[in-house]
């Protein structure tokens, strides 16, 4: 019997940087091997596949919500296209790429090797997950394709109860894909609990997981009461129930309150995972041990927790009391409070490290950015006499794109490129990564910036006209959105040649700490040769008594 | 754990480890303790799905207090209501038992008390359905199909009657569905248990289908009051 490996020592300096001959990828073959498959890394490699696809697609309804606001009259798509343009776009990004991105395919991809484990514990509802994903996104898309569906994302009753478009399918399609949230959260946390190698405790988990754990949480117990939501909707629109009909004696509030006891729980599923990448990127970029571990550990449950308390500050213009507003206001700050200690933590550990300036670094610099800006404007419109204002406007527009989108999009780049290697054995070219992040960077402040300035100066959000005044910032974002989609397309091209064609990474490029480079590039399917011991805390590049100045790698 | 790792690759079956051990586990404690973290969680998100039919319920009655209270003490049969309360009650007792037996490895005892659980669950839906037939006599259906005749037009007069009835069907209803989803899997249990898969030291399925259950009669335990009490 073979003695585990023990992982305490640095990663012995390869020469030749090794391909892992038989691995995941080719252990098994054909296409049932694939659909059939119980390995978590085969099954991200397909949520990768199918979210790309996704993020494709409405990143097109993006353009044509882009291109139709480059001038004030109608450009080149009618009223109702528009309408079912940023309804797609909307419900495609937040519930097909933002929600499902870095949990299915990151968080499935490392949470085992991470735990030293040989899977998630329930493979198979792992693998059902990605079916029901699969059911629920086809259902949903081809429902918005043909009924027109004209909600946008957040299907507001009375509206969505009466629209002549068809509705339910769509509802349904969402509720299906909230199945596949609740089990892939399900999994995690079991996961996490139970499947822990030797020596990880819980002050040992990679600060990935605890962003995972964290946002888990949040996804099996929010999702079930935004299901119910979309299954009143669809009820009230076949048997007229009129819960949410005033004209019935319901209450189209209670609809608000439902969906954003979600919704908003929701954004920290997205922005949450993001944050637990940037926590690996900038650890391992940075040469140094984690500046203030259990602080942004903790401060995922924390804002996992505070999360659920801040619903409201979507409905302040509603006619909630001012008690309530006020409440709500201050929770909502307090989120502020949670995600600054990360960013503080997170430039401590920047501070004196041996810094790689390498492509996942540039997206976790983005990161940082984007997070205190777009933060910095939740603050604001947390404000309630500043949200009177700005609600409804590009104001608030511009701000969740910086903070939610802008923040997913970064750590899911900076995960992408970081994680690359581990996943195909292959390294990109590096500065084809550098020249793209610098365009998706640019590109995204120039199309979002001017958007503050136009909710700012009053323009409504969802308008598909609008005063001439607002022509020259419309056509700034533009003109950014465009180099943004650019920016992507460097991407595609530069991964898919780097699959075929990239240098051979070797089991650790980055010379990165984190557990789950001590495998194979890429692994083998059982995760690990023998199941390993840690010994180390995650993220150590330091012996104990040593400088950090002194440590090389 | 060295030795338990070694077990675990050569794959499940093997040995002295029982077979239904999965092979990315490393021991039976460790995947029984999987699979009831699990359960619970689910248990979880089943009652985050009721808390928001409770919600609806709340704002209704306090939006209609008078006509919550009227309809709850005129409209709903308290006797049926209270036996099937009763019939739940002793499901779940019974089903807690046939958990402890299959522990002592009974299984004719555990077979039985099973069967009988699932009977109190058909009982149940029997029950709920002679309820629900009544209402469609008179009329007190929700949404588009609310019409109330005879005596039940009088208290169809209150403001938000038809709320009542909404919230009634919708919650007993998505009531009625975990209750057929309980029945399957009290179901495939005792199947399991007929074929002899339990044992003292294997009895996790049964434990999880009497989890199920008592969270379908806790559910009942908390609308039973709220519609038909107060």
């Amino acid at each position: 019997m073979s003695q585990p490996a023990v992982i305490d020592q640095q990663p012995a300096p390869v020469d030749e940087p090794e391909y892992k001959k038989i691995n995941y990828l080719n252990a098994d073959r054909g296409v049932l091997s694939w659909l059939l498959t119980l390995d978590h890394k085969r099954i991200a490699v397909m949520y990768l596949a199918s979210v790309l696809l996704f993020f494709l697609v409405g990143g097109i309804f993006a353009m044509v919500i882009r291109l139709e606001l480059t001038t004030p009259e109608p450009t080149f798509v009618s009223a109702n296209t528009y309408n079912r343009a940023f309804t797609l776009h909307g419900v495609i990004m937040i519930f097909l790429f933002m929600i499902p991105a870095i949990p299915g395919i990151f968080g499935n991809f490392f949470l085992p090797l991470m735990l030293g484990a040989k899977d998630v514990a329930f493979p198979r509802l792992n693998l059902l997950s990605l079916y029901v994903f699969w059911a629920g996104a086809l259902l949903a898309v081809t429902a918005m394709a043909t009924g027109g569906l004209d909600t946008g994302w957040t299907f507001y009753a009375p509206y969505s109860t009466t629209t002549p478009a068809t509705t339910f399918p769509a509802l349904l399609g969402v509720f299906i894909i909230g199945f596949s949230s609740i089990l892939t959260g399900l999994n995690f946390i079991v996961t996490i609990h139970s499947m822990r190698a030797p020596g990880i405790t819980w002050m040992r988990i990679p600060l990935f997981l605890w962003a995972i754990y964290a946002t888990s949480i949040i996804q099996v117990l929010a999702t079930p009461v935004v299901g119910l939501a979309a299954l009143l909707v669809g009820i009230e629109r076949i048997g007229g129930f009129g819960l949410f009909d005033p004209g019935r004696g319901g209450d189209p509030i209670l609809f608000q309150h439902l969906f954003w006891f979600y919704s908003h729980p929701a954004v920290y599923i997205m922005i949450l995972p993001s944050m637990g990448v940037i926590s690996e990127v900038i650890a391992a970029m940075s040469r140094k041990n984690v500046f203030g571990y259990k602080m942004v550990a903790y401060s995922s449950l924390g804002i996992a927790f505070v999360g659920f308390f801040a619903w409201g500050h979507h409905m302040f213009v509603t006619g909630q009391s001012t008690l309530d507003n006020g409440a709500f206001a201050v929770i909502s700050m307090l989120i502020g409070v949670f995600t600054a200690i990360k960013v503080f933590n997170w430039i401590g550990t920047l501070y004196r490290g041996s810094i790689a300036v390498k492509t996942p670094l540039l997206y976790a610099c983005g990161f940082l950015f984007f997070v205190v800006f777009g933060g910095m404007t939740g603050i604001a419109v947390a404000t309630v006499s500043l949200d009177v204002h700005w609600h409804d406007t590009y104001f608030v527009v511009a701000h969740f794109h910086f903070i939610m989108v802008g923040g997913v999009i970064m750590g899911f780049l900076a995960g992408l490129h970081y994680w690359f290697p581990k996943m195909f054995g292959r390294t990109y070219h590096e500065g084809w990564g550098m020249t793209a992040a610098a365009f998706i960077i640019l590109g995204f402040n120039a199309t979002f910036i001017p958007q503050f300035l136009a909710g700012n100066s009053g323009m409504p959000r969802r308008y598909y006209m609008y005063p001439e005044r607002f022509t020259a910032l419309n056509v700034a974002s533009t003109a950014g959105s465009s180099l943004l989609a650019f920016g992507f397309i460097i991407i595609l091209v530069y991964l898919v040649f780097a699959l075929v064609r990239g240098k051979v990474a070797g089991s650790n490029p980055w010379g990165s700490r984190g557990y789950e480079w001590a495998t194979s590039s890429p692994p083998i399917k059982e995760n690990f040769e023998v199941t390993p011991v840690i010994t180390q805390d995650p993220h150590s590049y330091q012996e104990p008594g040593e400088e950090v100045e002194n440590v090389i790698v | 754990m060295s030795s338990s790792s070694a077990a675990a690759e050569h794959g499940h079956g093997h040995g002295d480890q029982p077979s239904h051990l999965a092979h990315h586990f490393e021991t039976i404690e460790q995947q029984d303790h999987a699979i009831r973290l699990g359960m619970w969680l689910f248990l979880a998100t089943e009652v985050l799905l009721f808390a928001g039919i409770f919600c609806g319920y709340a704002v209704y009655r306090h939006i209609y207090h008078q006509t919550f209270h009227e309809l709850s003490h005129h409209a709903l049969d308290l006797t049926l209501g209270t036996i099937n309360t009763i019939v739940l009650i002793s499901s779940s007792f019974t089903v807690v038992w046939a958990l402890h037996a299959a522990r002592e490895n009974k299984r004719g005892l555990s077979a039985g008390l099973l069967i009988f659980t699932i009977l109190c669950a058909c009982g149940f839906l029997v029950i709920k359905g002679f309820e629900y037939h009544h209402k469609f006599e008179t009329g007190e259906l929700p949404g588009m199909w609310f019409h109330p005749t005879g005596e039940a037009a009088e208290f169809a007069q209150l403001p938000g009657a038809n709320m009542f009835f909404s919230i009634y069907f919708l919650a007993t209803g998505l009531h009625a569905f975990h209750v057929i989803i309980g029945m399957s899997l009290l179901t495939w249990v005792l199947v399991r248990t007929l074929k002899g898969h339990f044992s003292p030291s294997y009895y996790v399925p049964v434990e999880l289908g009497g989890l199920y259950w008592h969270l379908v009669d806790l559910v009942w335990i908390f609308l039973f009051p709220l519609l038909y009490l107060i």
